[in-house]
């Protein structure tokens, strides 16, 4: 169910990482609870993020969400798409649904987060 | 599921905005048996529902309801509720969930000058809501009661499937529909087959969160958000549920004044002009000077804009006065708009 080339936080972002560069989003898990997404806050191209820094909101229509950067980077591109259609969140999270690229400043944190099969046993242990 | 002021509810099934959109354009069915229900019964009711509340309950003949309140001495809401007359002399309160054990409280408290017997039977009673352009199509087959001359805000008794059932034309939603009340001890057979008989027509089980999207288009109102102890019946917009005429009842005096001085705030409907969603309590600032705090506030799906209620001060109350929302660390632009935001096509007639 959760690509095995994505790794995952435990707030339930995604990263799949191509060469110097990551791709971060929001995981099925994470799209399922929020509900209708309506709005997405990006932050602007060239904004220099820490790990764990807060990327933007995510807006369904019952909650706010943070979303916070997997790994320290430079905001290389945001998806203009969620502007008009912040429903892909929903409907494609591991995909159309990305959410900003990253130029990635040090790769080995990438190591740090959890692989598939964690992030999937991670999951089992929440909805208990 | 959530707790929802003591009950288990859900907040949706298949999500809200497909839940909202099912309600505008075929029907939806909700389980509203957290709502609460009083019995006024008695030789005084009527004189006591009238001390009480802002309505004229000498109005209602027999299988006729109305929208009123219960009333503090400062013409403050103790709850908003339905009033139905079920025979000269027996009256059905329904109110709501948050308030029921307050309410009856309330009623007992006031009861001992008047001849009445008063009950707390918000146990016995489950509720179901079918609202939508459809609602009359599919809960026909399914029940004796006449339901293409029904007015609104009238009710009949009868058969709902095998169970015996008060079904009244009202709802909480904006949309033609039915409240369904019964003391079975089966209801769940009137929810099964409402969402068999309605499965061709697009029927889909309604979760709290498009409850509270619907109501807010159609500016209903919500007690704990937008009226409370603390805000009067003019202040809520609520003028047109007085009648001033009808003789004395709690709180009279201060709303008489209110009417003729006016007041220093009154609510107002806006929407969301920059980027964001305004959500209960977020601050609202005219001029730059913070003025209160959102009421009720969301996206609302048939719309597609975000909208809100808050107390404005009466000079910002004018529809195209700028506001802003403090979403997060921003000042978002927002606008007064009129209300009630949405107003289906065309209304059955009043009862």
């Amino acid at each position: 169910m959760y690509p095995h080339d994505f790794r995952y936080t435990k707030d339930h972002e995604w990263v799949k990482t191509t060469g110097e560069e990551a791709l971060v989003g929001i995981t099925d898990y994470a799209q399922n609870h929020l509900g209708d997404v309506v709005f997405v806050e990006v932050p602007v191209v060239g904004t220099k993020l820490a790990a764990r820094q807060l990327i933007g909101n995510i807006e369904s229509v019952k909650a706010v969400s943070e979303v916070y950067s997997p790994l320290t980077g430079e905001v290389v591109a945001v998806n203009e798409g969620l502007n008009n259609s912040p429903e892909l969140v929903n409907q494609d999270p591991h995909g159309k649904g990305w959410i900003v690229r990253l130029k990635v400043a040090a790769k080995a944190e990438v190591e740090g987060l959890m692989n598939s099969v964690e992030y999937e046993k991670y999951l089992e242990g929440l909805d208990k | 599921m959530i707790e929802f002021f003591g009950w288990h509810m859900p907040v949706e099934y298949k999500g809200i905005i497909d839940e909202h959109l099912a309600v505008r354009r075929q029907a939806g069915l909700f389980d509203v048996s957290h709502m609460g229900e009083i019995y006024v019964n008695g030789p005084d009711s009527l004189a006591f529902l009238q001390h009480l509340t802002p309505n004229d309950v000498s109005r209602l003949a027999p299988g006729q309801v109305q929208y009123t309140a219960l009333t503090t001495p400062q013409g403050t809401f103790v709850d908003d509720m339905l009033v139905y007359c079920l025979e000269p002399e027996k009256y059905l309160l329904v109110v709501n969930a948050s308030n029921a054990d307050k309410d009856y409280a309330w009623v007992v408290q006031h009861a001992p000058a008047f001849k009445v017997k008063t009950e707390n039977v918000s146990e016995s009673y489950s509720q179901l809501a079918l609202q939508g352009p459809l609602a009359e199509q599919i809960l026909q087959p399914l029940t004796a009661v006449p339901l293409a001359g029904m007015k609104s805000f009238t009710f009949a008794r009868g058969k709902v499937v095998r169970e015996e059932a008060l079904v009244s034309r009202t709802g909480y939603t904006g949309e033609d529909g039915f409240e369904i009340y019964t003391q079975s001890l089966n209801p769940g057979v009137i929810w099964d087959a409402i969402l068999e008989q309605g499965k061709p027509l697009g029927v889909q089980p309604i979760g709290l969160g498009a409850r509270d999207t619907l109501r807010l288009e159609a500016k209903l109102m919500l007690y704990g958000n937008d009226i409370d102890d603390k805000t009067t019946m003019i202040e809520a917009d609520l003028k047109w549920v007085i009648k001033f005429k009808k003789g004395d009842f709690l709180g009279r005096d201060v709303l008489v004044r209110q009417v003729e001085q006016g007041t220093s705030r009154k609510i107002a409907g806006f929407e969301v002009t920059g980027r964001g969603i305004a959500r209960p309590h977020y601050p609202v600032f005219v001029n730059g000077q913070k003025v209160s705090q959102v009421c009720s506030g969301t996206f609302a799906p048939f719309l597609k804009k975000s909208i809100g209620l808050a107390y404005l001060p009466s000079a910002a109350i004018g529809v195209g006065t700028t506001i802003e929302i403090g979403i997060r660390e921003n000042k978002v632009p927002a606008k007064v708009i009129p209300t009630p935001f949405y107003k289906r096509a065309e209304a059955p007639a009043k009862g």
